[in-house]
């Protein structure tokens, strides 16, 4: 085989590989409508929607009458690996049955150390924390990161069995 | 001031840094070369720009909480880092996992690789200067991240496995969206070939270039597709079985070559029997539970625990030392980026700049796995 062969055959199948890449992109140029798969965010902002099981943030869910089902038995501090989250339970009597038992005063997260491995939601016996499916987290100080879950003057609902 | 070297001629041999910032190297690795011209002469990876001390953070951690931060190693390996931890801790306590959390683990570990070689092959286009490989591996690599966030939850860090089996069921819609994507997949993957495998340019920058022999793959532990693009046969799948492996029909991809294109053709074809594996078990995941009853309070017994997985790049090893307590007494990760990286040198030798980034792409080099 000449150099010069091989030059030109180089240069012709070059071109040939050339045309078969653009081949590829003419297909989807062509059939843009059908092979679209990229999604206008921010613009469907109201329409987009996460899988139920989307792990974003830890909240806590509290009915209308401000009742949530945190016992305050720490189960989920022990479980989390990176002490993002904090129980504040004093032991108070209960003045029915006279009994002292602990009481959540405050459950601290701290959402700038949380991997969102959800042990803390599989740990909880009482189901009192749920991952939420908002992904939109970032603050302008580091210090709003750190949340109480439990909202002010709520309580223990009473149905809750521990 | 360094001395610098002479030669008679004149010119001088240089010192260059690429990286820790170099978008080539996917990650704060920092390469120093030494060049004569643009040959290179040698090749010292320097390390630890990403250190996280995650073997030491695991100390600290019980057992359940170690799966997690395996995650962020190689983080495109996701499954696989959990699947071998969790292996490692149920061989020592010696719980058998159901079979429907098996079959699980494994299909989930298949869509990894397809979504790991996926983006690999993507970036690798990028740094050969194919701009646009970089979108079509993207898409398909979001449509498995699509099907991992409906049944993990999560995008990359799933989290998805714990001792005794899978932290949920699979989404209902798992086996349909699945079955979607190969279909999808079967006609996607030939383009990869029209647009990059047969494309002269690439081939020119690819062939013959970075041959690594299959004694320095041995002798380097070069392991995964990297290490049997050079006939170095060490696919753990085949080798020591786990999971179901072992009932399962697929080839391992053998070549002979050990140039940069051969490690290019070994990730391709593997995504084919990554596709037949798959096929084989989704229409089949038995019914039963997802995770064997374990204790809330995991204590290994005495001894050392050593268990070895294949990930899209390689082999990891996990080794756990225990003193019967919650949390391991040493934990040791044998990650397969290490390995490959130690054989770069050896590889790029002799070659120019450009020939070491179509090197280094074909590693496949995820740093945080090899700076743990
Ligand atoms: S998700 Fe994980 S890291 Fe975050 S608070 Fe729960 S246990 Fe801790
Ligand atoms: S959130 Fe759940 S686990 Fe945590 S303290 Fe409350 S009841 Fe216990």
């Amino acid at each position: 085989m000449s150099a010069i062969g091989n030059y030109f055959r180089s240069i012709f199948s070059g071109l040939k590989t050339l045309f078969q890449g653009m081949a590829v992109t003419g297909y989807y140029f062509r059939n843009a409508r059908k092979e679209i798969i990229t999604q206008q965010y921010p613009d469907n902002k109201d329409t987009l929607r996460m899988y139920d099981r989307f792990r974003g943030i830890v909240v806590m869910p509290h009915d209308e009458n401000n009742l949530h089902a945190c016992t305050g038995c720490s189960a989920c501090e022990i479980a989390c690996p990176n002490g993002s989250i904090e129980i504040i339970a004093p032991r108070v009597v209960d003045p029915e049955t006279g009994k002292k038992k602990k009481v959540i005063n405050q459950h601290i997260y701290h959402y700038s150390m949380c991997t969102l491995c959800n042990l803390c939601i599989l740990s909880c016996p009482t189901e009192a924390i749920v991952m939420d499916q908002t992904f939109e987290h970032a603050v302008y100080d580091r210090s709003l990161l750190t949340q109480i879950l439990n909202k002010p003057g709520s309580s223990l609902n009473p149905n809750v069995k521990e | 001031m360094e001395e610098t070297i002479i030669s008679p001629d004149g010119t001088q041999e240089y010192f260059i840094n690429m990286g820790p910032q170099h978008p080539s190297t996917h990650g704060v690795l920092r390469l120093v070369l030494t060049l004569d011209g643009e040959i290179i002469e040698k090749v010292e990876p320097h390390l630890g720009y990403i250190h996280r001390s995650i073997e030491k953070m695991c100390e600290k951690d019980n057992y359940r909480q170690i799966i997690h931060l395996t995650d962020r190693m190689d983080y495109l390996s996701a499954h696989m880092n959990n699947h071998a931890v969790s292996l490692a801790i149920e061989n020592a306590l010696e719980v058998e996992i159901p079979d429907r959390a098996k079959y699980i683990r494994v299909i989930m570990d298949e869509l990894t690789r397809i979504s790991s070689h996926t983006l690999w092959w993507g970036v690798m286009g990028m740094d050969l200067g194919a701009i646009t490989s970089f979108l079509y591996g993207f898409r398909d690599h979001e449509y498995i991240t699509e099907i991992f966030e409906e049944t993990c939850g999560a995008r990359l860090t799933m989290n998805y496995n714990v001792p005794g089996g899978v932290m949920f069921d699979i989404h209902p819609n798992f086996v349909k969206h699945v079955k979607d994507f190969i279909a999808d997949f079967k006609t996607k993957l030939p383009e990869y070939d029209t647009l990059l495998s047969g494309n002269v340019i690439f081939l020119e920058r690819t062939k013959g270039i970075g041959i690594l022999t299959k004694e320095d793959a041995i002798s380097f532990g070069v392991t995964g597709p990297a290490g049997r693009a050079s006939g170095f046969s060490n696919d753990v799948r085949k080798k020591e079985p786990y999971g179901i492996y072992d009932q399962l029909d697929f080839k391992e991809i053998l070549y002979t070559d050990g140039d940069t294109y051969s490690r290019y053709k070994a990730r391709i074809d593997e995504m084919w029997e990554s596709i037949k594996i798959i096929e084989q078990l989704i229409d089949n995941i038995p019914e039963g539970d997802f995770q064997a009853k374990t204790r809330k309070v995991i204590k290994l017994p005495k001894g050392e625990f050593y268990q070895k997985v294949e990930t899209a790049r390689g082999e990891l090893g996990v080794y756990i030392v225990s003193d019967g307590k919650m949390n391991p007494y040493r934990m040791k990760f044998r990650s397969p980026g290490f390995s490959n990286l130690s054989a770069l040198d050896r590889m790029a030798r002799g070659g120019k700049i450009a020939d070491l980034v179509a090197i280094m792409s074909t590693l496949d080099l995820v740093v945080p796995d090899i700076d743990r």
